[in-house]
């Protein structure tokens, strides 16, 4: 069977890449969130988030449905509605984002940090033609205008695999098939020259085979730009394969990060292993699925101590009256388990960054 | 020997689809000359990708709808016409449940209400004891008394899908065609769907058709499988066998697809090509645009599923003239 990397073609090794990184980087993480919390109407759904990003690194997000992984990346951007409450620090290269200006916001979504979402066919606009869409952010963002527009598009929609690019620059979203769709959101992600390229759920909607290519096309795209890659997913299995470092939220915080191949193979956190024991395995001999007990808990009647404790197996009595925070658990890892953490009690200036 | 509950002797079922505003109708062929077997108190797996005609075969197969050529037999005898008492007699023993749990239940009838109702519908049972049976059906399904008298909007979507599977498994159905039942759910609550499955499938003897795309749950849920593209079955077998060793070129694409944590990435197959337009279907094998093995017979030549020594079938010209090793 022959193995093909389609794209790889069309990242030609002689052109210089527009994304290439300065040569002074300034120190410290590429984008840094620090206590990030979120309340919807005074019931807090994100409680105290703590996460770095590096220049060019492929993070993963993994929770179940209302764990906040979306809330998050959608709060660092401003772009929740104006009833959440939002409160915390996110920084770009140091630069404050929560409380910038809108126009300085502005430059840096779309531009710096690209999002992309589930559904490709509802964040196109169905009467605009998917030209045009690319275009209006290489107007923007790139200051590109006339005739280049239709060149640089084209250019963009044959970077991402898009067939018959010169001619598509002309369909409407409804011409095209879901994967195709997402194609066209990704080219006009990249339109920007993003630095953080945030993928929320970005196959889940697409079948199979399909996702297999945009996958492939997201990593091809990452390690020629060193462009950086936050994917936000409920499948364990994927963040594994397209991520070097796994976040794994709960109940709206960060209960373990570590690099992706060790959270598999050694998770540390009961809700991570719960996680990876409720996954059907596709090798190896089949065994009957451990489901983890009851349900994620409403946001609004949250229990006093540690979110997870009252599905936890490994319960203890100090579970249910204080929070675990997140502290180091081996080279690189965190978890906030009393379990991990036998000296339990630590004074808040310790806190680290995820 | 297991016998045959459900068998699907030639299927085709084609719709007419209007190409663009004006367009003539054009008719395409959702299911083509599909034939499998359902055996008693086991699972057969349906999988494929949108467009490949799996949902369009449970429906052929409830008797939901008509098939244009061939036949289903349910229990030997051919499934009488549509909407007879007959055919409603047969269906309290042929379920179905779907993706989305919420869309499947009333919003304004509590969960028990819903779960008597076809009891009440098909006349089965006393009425005073029909209540009595709706409980003890969702104690089966792990949803309390305590749900009982719940709406769905009250219940976590994992208690849907449970809420669902008991108003489908109230009639004591030999037959559940479950459509892509977990797809939604998180993956413990998914973990608490497959186990309550294969519980109530242990305890009942019930047969199984289990559509989906998600490999990993067919793996654990079902004995066999089918794997269909365009229309048509590529490769069926014991589910161990096929997936442990794909030999059709798409089934194998597939199983390289599913993400694996620990397994490289550049062991994965990437398919050329888009996915699958079933209004325009390829000539030959429908795959041959897309197949990295493709020659000149592939696209004239529709390739027949043959049988092989291990009890697997596969449609493809390549595999069948052994020049790949599988």
């Amino acid at each position: 069977m022959v193995m093909r990397e389609p794209w790889a073609n069309n990242l030609h090794p002689d052109t210089v890449s527009p994304f290439t990184i300065p040569a002074a980087m300034p120190p410290g993480p590429l984008l840094a969130i620090q206590d990030l919390t979120v309340a919807f109407d005074g019931v807090s759904v994100l409680r105290g988030i703590d996460l770095s990003l590096d220049r060019g690194e492929a993070l993963g997000i993994v929770g179940e449905s209302g764990s906040g992984k979306s809330v998050t990346w959608l709060a660092a951007l401003g772009l929740l509605p104006s009833f959440a409450a939002v409160s915390g620090r996110v920084t770009l290269e140091g630069k404050d984002l929560l409380n910038a200006p809108a126009a300085d916001l502005d430059r840096v979504r779309g531009g710096r940090v690209a999002m992309i979402f589930q559904d490709p066919s509802s964040a196109l606009n169905p009467v605009i033609r998917i030209g045009r869409q690319v275009g209006e952010v290489l107007a923007r963002h790139q200051g590109v205008s006339g005739g280049d527009i239709r060149a640089e598009a084209t250019r963009l929609f044959e970077l991402v695999g898009l067939p018959d690019a010169r001619r598509r620059f002309d369909a409407y979203p409804h011409e095209l098939s879901g994967g195709q769709n997402q194609r066209v959101m990704i080219a006009m992600a990249l339109a920007g020259k993003p630095d953080v390229l945030v993928a929320d759920e970005p196959t889940t909607a697409l079948d199979a085979t399909i996702q297999a290519q945009i996958l492939a096309l997201l990593t091809t795209i990452r390690t020629e730009t060193g462009m950086a890659l936050v994917l936000i997913s409920h499948d364990l299995g994927l963040v594994a394969e397209s991520c070097e470092r796994v976040v794994v939220m709960y109940a709206g915080r960060v209960v373990e990060t570590a690099p992706a191949q060790e959270i598999f193979s050694n998770p540390r956190h009961p809700y991570t292993q719960g996680l990876l024991a409720a996954l059907p395995p596709f090798e190896g001999p089949l065994r009957r699925l451990v489901p983890i007990d009851g349900q994620v808990p409403d946001p609004s009647r949250l229990p006093p101590g540690c979110p997870f404790a009252p599905r936890c197996t490994k319960r203890e009595p100090l579970c249910e009256t204080a929070v675990p925070p997140l502290v180091q658990a081996g080279f690189g890892r965190l978890s906030a388990c009393v379990a991990q953490t036998p000296s339990y009690v630590r004074p808040e200036k310790d806190r680290v960054l995820a | 020997m297991t016998s045959t509950i459900l068998e699907l002797r030639g299927i085709s079922r084609s719709y007419a689809i209007r190409q663009g505003l004006l367009g003539r109708k054009v008719r395409f062929r959702a299911v083509d000359d599909v034939s499998l077997n359902v055996e008693e108190g086991r699972t057969l797996a349906l999988v494929g990708e949108s467009g490949s005609g799996k949902s369009t075969t449970g429906r052929v197969a409830l008797g939901l709808e008509p098939p244009d050529d061939g036949t289903v037999r349910f229990r030997g005898a051919a499934l009488p016409e549509i909407d007879s008492p007959a055919w409603r007699r047969i269906r309290t023993q042929m379920q179905m449940i779907f993706q989305d749990p919420l869309a499947a239940l009333d919003r304004r009838l509590t969960i028990l209400e819903q779960v008597r109702e076809p009891l009440d519908i098909h006349d089965i049972g006393p009425t005073g004891e029909r209540e009595a049976v709706a409980l003890e059906m969702l104690n089966a399904v792990g949803l309390g008394t305590g749900h009982a008298t719940n709406l769905p909007g009250q219940l976590s979507g994992g208690q849907r899908q449970r809420a669902v599977l008991a108003r489908a498994l109230v009639m004591r159905p030999a037959l559940l065609v479950c459509d892509e039942p977990v797809s939604a759910l998180d993956v413990s609550i998914q973990a608490q769907v497959v186990n309550l499955l294969m519980d109530i499938q242990d305890r009942m003897g019930l047969s199984l058709l289990f559509i989906s795309h998600d490999l990993k749950v067919v793996r654990q849920i079902s004995q066999r499988i089918a794997v269909m593209y365009l229309g048509r079955i590529v490769e069926l077998g014991e589910t161990q066998a096929v997936l442990s060793n794909p030999l059709h070129p798409y089934t194998k694409a597939l199983v390289s697809a599913v993400p694996v944590p620990g397994r490289p990435t550049h062991a994965r197959i990437v398919l050329e090509g888009e996915p699958p337009n079933p209004a325009a279907r390829p000539s030959g094998c429908a795959f041959h645009p897309r197949c990295p093995l493709a020659r000149s017979e592939c696209a004239s030549d529709i390739p027949q599923l043959t049988v092989r020594r291990d009890g697997g079938a596969v449609a493809c010209h390549v595999v069948a003239s052994g020049k790949v090793c599988a």
